[in-house]
């Protein structure tokens, strides 16, 4: 099978990026859709010319690190999936595909369709743990959480962080990403004592980041690999105005 | 040089309890203005980081990945064991300590997998205290499942996701240490070398991922966390990016690398489908609780599986191992299902897979349970394969999966060089020769989180009188040339052949002669074939783009240029050991039934490889079974 690549090249934050088009042949449909990037970089090297940076590392959907625009969808054509689950049955011989990396101002191109999600990781600083040591904890069943709330505790912390969400969303909002963070430890009783503060300053931060707000355009539960549902975000919002409410 | 396990005194249940009574102290001013460098950030490294930080020392913890939480202990699926007894099945710390012993094939040191048992307890206490959703009853209480090689429900869960929610709660306590400005996190850094000033790990010398510039970094101690190097097969079910790269180097400064050649081969992943191939997905082993794992009775049957009627169907891990069944060991299944495949028994497009069946299951329990239990797995594999497992078996097959190998550590966890620690998977401590499912995300966390914090000190509390190392000494100087003349070495090069075209080489001799099964006469010619492939990389092999930019081709080509000397060191250390052990299967050294063939009387060491400029020296660590008599290691 063969594909035509159009695919975003940037040497650095700064440079001025463009399109450049590669044909690749000899692909099979069992290929994934990095494969093929990868047989495309191997071509690259033996003409001489600089790899294709993209992102990567389990290549089984669970880091989170992969993650590219293609044809106008996070991940994709298929919903639900992230970059390295994608095959190239998806795609019609002959194909042009067109990738890019995730847009968003909080999210800045590093190199070709590498982009720095590090704003994820200063939202989590900001609040997403239960301030106890190492060596404090009390005995696993004292507290008994009924199935229910694990289950629900559980759906909102399989979040892989990819980014797939803020990218998918018109307003570049980080609302999924963060209101899964808070749902799964504001909903254990393990992380009640710093609920409020927890979601005050994760929120803060989001929007210090640079992330838009929602809109509930739902674009972001589409794409999102894990399927985390768009209910986080109203959840979410209903401890923000109980809060501001009740205090 | 005699290698001391450090090993403290008294019964099993008391060295524990014994070391940390007899191990020096430091008072939390002094603490402070001690410094250490942990790399890498997955479960033991991030739980490392986190809690010396919370004891008060000063961190500097690197990661190669964009963010700590990309490590790939996010993928283990099944769960982690734990010495409970929860569902009150007669599990005990002695029993957890026996199956492991007896499941690394008595080639582990008992003092070491005691305490791994000792401490799982807690461990669980913890994760749950950081937010884990384990998976619960309808009361509330904490489930268990069974796991292979163990007859008991000691393991903990959170759906097929258990490594990403602990390496997320690590990942959260890490950073929680970060916003208290007590740690200073470095990703997309990867250790290029290790700094050794008098003898001792002061600090390391980091590639910055971004910008390609050399870095230095010092401090008292140095902290390896950095993984398996089963990517020297290059098909496994690791992450792209993990690498032996960071053992490598601190084996050549002098870190004794011992029993490199225990690996563990998966029996369930997910087939090779072609040669571009990058990696082979895992399908946890927690499948094997309620899936049965069967060929076609007749050889190169074409049928399709459900048109298989039940009595051409060959339940060869039932029928060979009758009490645990599909719960057989791994190195034990993936040698059962190589042997049907070679024999000709294999199924799926190219013969080269065995089926995974939960038709049983599902008439027996129901689909909505087999759903809840492990939906996310059939997910994924759907997603992978466009085949969905409930109507039809899964096709799984054999992959390079865990080092049992890695730095050799004394009881303490430091390797030989003082100073330099080594925690999870890169160290070899408490796996012997064969790992047992659910004990790896286990083993990470007990290094990381019990062990290392309260062993560190030991070392650390006579470092306080000593000056703390500076960036500019020597030695640092050296080993920053050193390093910046191995890649202008690579980058001048300028061959005809591309990195993969030699890691797809490497990883064809590897998995050929150095995996599930060995010969002498295989791991002799493949050293010869390996020490060609590596005269051809440092003549043939082609890499563009510069050191100071963004350059994914280079990290490959130096990752690859250390996985060829280590394959080298691989097959050396299985053609020493002319016995079978675990998975480390020699074809010489079997039983009638084809069972390995263990000798104690000679073999019954941990092998220790001493770097000696491009030759290894064998040193014995001499296992003594003061508590456990090794027996014949039987599962029929
Ligand atoms: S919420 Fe979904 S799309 Fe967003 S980061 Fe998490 S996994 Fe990715
Ligand atoms: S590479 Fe890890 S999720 Fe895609």
């Amino acid at each position: 099978m063969k594909v035509t690549f159009k695919i975003w090249r940037q040497e650095n934050p700064n440079a001025k990026g463009d399109f450049k088009s590669y044909e690749v042949d000899g692909l099979t449909e069992d290929m994934s859709f990095l494969e093929a990037l990868d047989q495309l970089n191997e071509e690259l090297v033996l003409k001489d010319e600089k790899v294709i940076a993209y992102e990567y590392d389990c290549r089984e959907g669970i880091c989170g690190q992969c993650g590219v625009f293609i044809d106008g969808r996070a991940h994709g054509p298929h919903a639900n999936i992230t970059t390295c689950q994608l095959h190239m049955r998806s795609f019609e011989d002959g194909q042009t595909i067109t990738v890019e990396p995730w847009r968003a101002k909080a999210f800045p191109i590093i190199k070709d369709l590498v982009v720095d999600r590090s704003a994820f990781d200063r939202i989590i600083e900001s609040g997403a743990y239960i301030s106890s040591k190492t060596g404090t904890a009390p005995e696993a069943n004292s507290i008994p959480i009924p199935k229910e709330i694990a289950d629900k505790a559980m759906d909102a912390a399989a979040c892989i962080g990819c980014g797939a969400c803020v990218a998918s969303c018109k307003n570049s909002s980080a609302m999924l990403f963060t209101s899964a963070k808070i749902n799964h430890l504001n909903s254990l009783p393990q992380g009640k004592a710093e609920s409020s503060n927890r979601l005050n300053q994760m929120t803060y931060q989001m929007d210090l980041e640079g992330f838009g707000n929602c809109t509930n355009t739902g674009a972001c539960e589409i794409e999102c690999p894990e399927g985390i549902s768009i209910k986080n975000i109203a959840e979410m919002n209903a401890a923000w105005m109980k809060q501001k409410l009740f205090g | 040089m005699h290698l001391n396990s450090k090993v403290p005194e008294g019964s099993l249940e008391k060295k524990w309890q014994n070391y940390q009574l007899k191990s020096q102290l430091i008072n939390p001013a002094n603490k402070k203005k001690l410094s250490v460098i942990v790399v890498g950030s997955g479960l033991s490294g991030a739980g490392a980081a986190a809690t010396l930080a919370e004891l008060g020392y000063d961190i500097k913890c690197f990661c190669y990945q964009d963010s700590a939480r990309r490590a790939h202990s996010v993928a283990a699926q099944g769960g982690i064991n734990a010495a409970k007894n929860y569902q009150h099945d007669g599990d005990s710390v002695y029993r957890m300590f026996y199956d492991t012993l007896k499941g690394g094939d008595f080639r582990s040191r008992e003092a070491n997998t005691y305490r791994l048992a000792e401490l799982s307890a807690p461990l669980i206490d913890h994760f749950v205290q950081q937010g884990v959703p384990f998976a619960r009853e309808y009361g509330g209480t904490l489930v268990n499942r069974s796991f292979g090689g163990v007859q008991v429900q000691r393991t903990f869960y959170a759906r097929g996701q258990t490594g990403q929610q602990l390496l997320l709660a690590s990942y959260s306590q890490l950073y929680k240490m970060i916003h208290a400005k007590k740690v200073q996190m470095f990703p997309r850094s990867e250790m290029i070398d290790l700094v050794v000033i008098n003898g001792k790990a002061k600090g390391i010398i980091v590639r910055n991922l971004v910008t390609g510039k050399l870095e230095r970094y010092a401090a008292d101690a140095v902290v390896l966390a950095t993984g398996g190097y089963s990517r020297v097969f290059r098909l496994s079910t690791l992450a792209i990016g993990c690498n032996g790269s960071a053992l490598w180097k601190a084996h050549k400064k002098g870190a004794f690398f011992a029993a490199p050649s225990f690996t563990q081969i998966h029996p369930t992943a997910l087939p090779q489908s072609s040669d571009a191939q990058s990696k082979l997905t895992l399908m946890s082993e927690s499948l094997r609780n309620d899936g049965r794992i069967w060929v076609p009775k007749q050889k190169e049957d074409s049928r399709k599986p459900k048109d298989i009627p039940e009595e051409e169907r060959d339940y060869y891990l039932e029928r060979r191992y009758p009490s645990f069944g599909n719960l057989a060991p791994r190195d034990i299944a993936s040698r059962a299902a190589k042997e049907r495949i070679d024999a000709g028994f294999g199924v799926g497009r190219l013969k080269n897979a065995v089926y995974l069946d939960f038709k049983h299951a599902i008439e027996k329990f129901g689909l909505e349970t087999i759903k809840d239990r492990y939906g996310n797995l059939f997910n994924m594999y759907k997603k992978i394969t466009g085949i969905d497992a409930y109507t039809t078996p899964m096709l799984i097959s054999p992959a390079a999966h865990f080092s049992m190998g890695g730095l050799w550590v004394d009881y303490e966890l430091m390797t030989t060089i003082p100073g330099l620690y080594a925690v999870g998977e890169c160290n070899f401590s408490d796996h012997g020769a064969n790992r047992l499912g659910a004990n790896s995300l286990l083993q990470a966390s007990v290094d990381g989180y019990f062990i290392l914090p309260n062993t560190i000190n030991n070392y650390l509390a006579d470092e306080i009188k000593a000056d703390s190392p500076t960036t500019d000494h020597p030695e640092f100087n050296k080993a920053e040339k050193e390093a910046q003349t191995h890649i202008d070495k690579i980058l001048s090069i300028n061959g005809t052949k591309t990195v993969d075209h030699f890691h797809r080489e490497l990883g064809k001799i590897m998995w050929q002669e150095c995996a599930m099964s060995r010969t002498k006469e295989g791991l002799e010619k493949a050293i010869e074939q390996i020490k060609t492939l590596k005269d051809d990389f440092w003549n043939d092999v082609k890499v563009t783009g510069n050191q100071n930019e963004m350059n994914t081709e280079l990290e490959k080509a130096y990752r690859l240029a250390d996985f060829i000397e280590l394959g080298i060191l691989m097959c050396t250390d299985a053609l020493q050991r002319d016995e079978s052990c675990g998975a480390h299967f020699r074809e010489e050294f079997q039983t009638d039934e084809g069972e390995a063939l263990r000798v104690d009387e000679t073999y019954s060491y941990v092998s220790a490889w001493e770097y000696n400029k491009g030759e290894f020296n064998l040193h014995k660590e001499h296992l003594e079974f003061e508590f456990v008599k090794p027996t014949v290691r039987s599962y029929k």
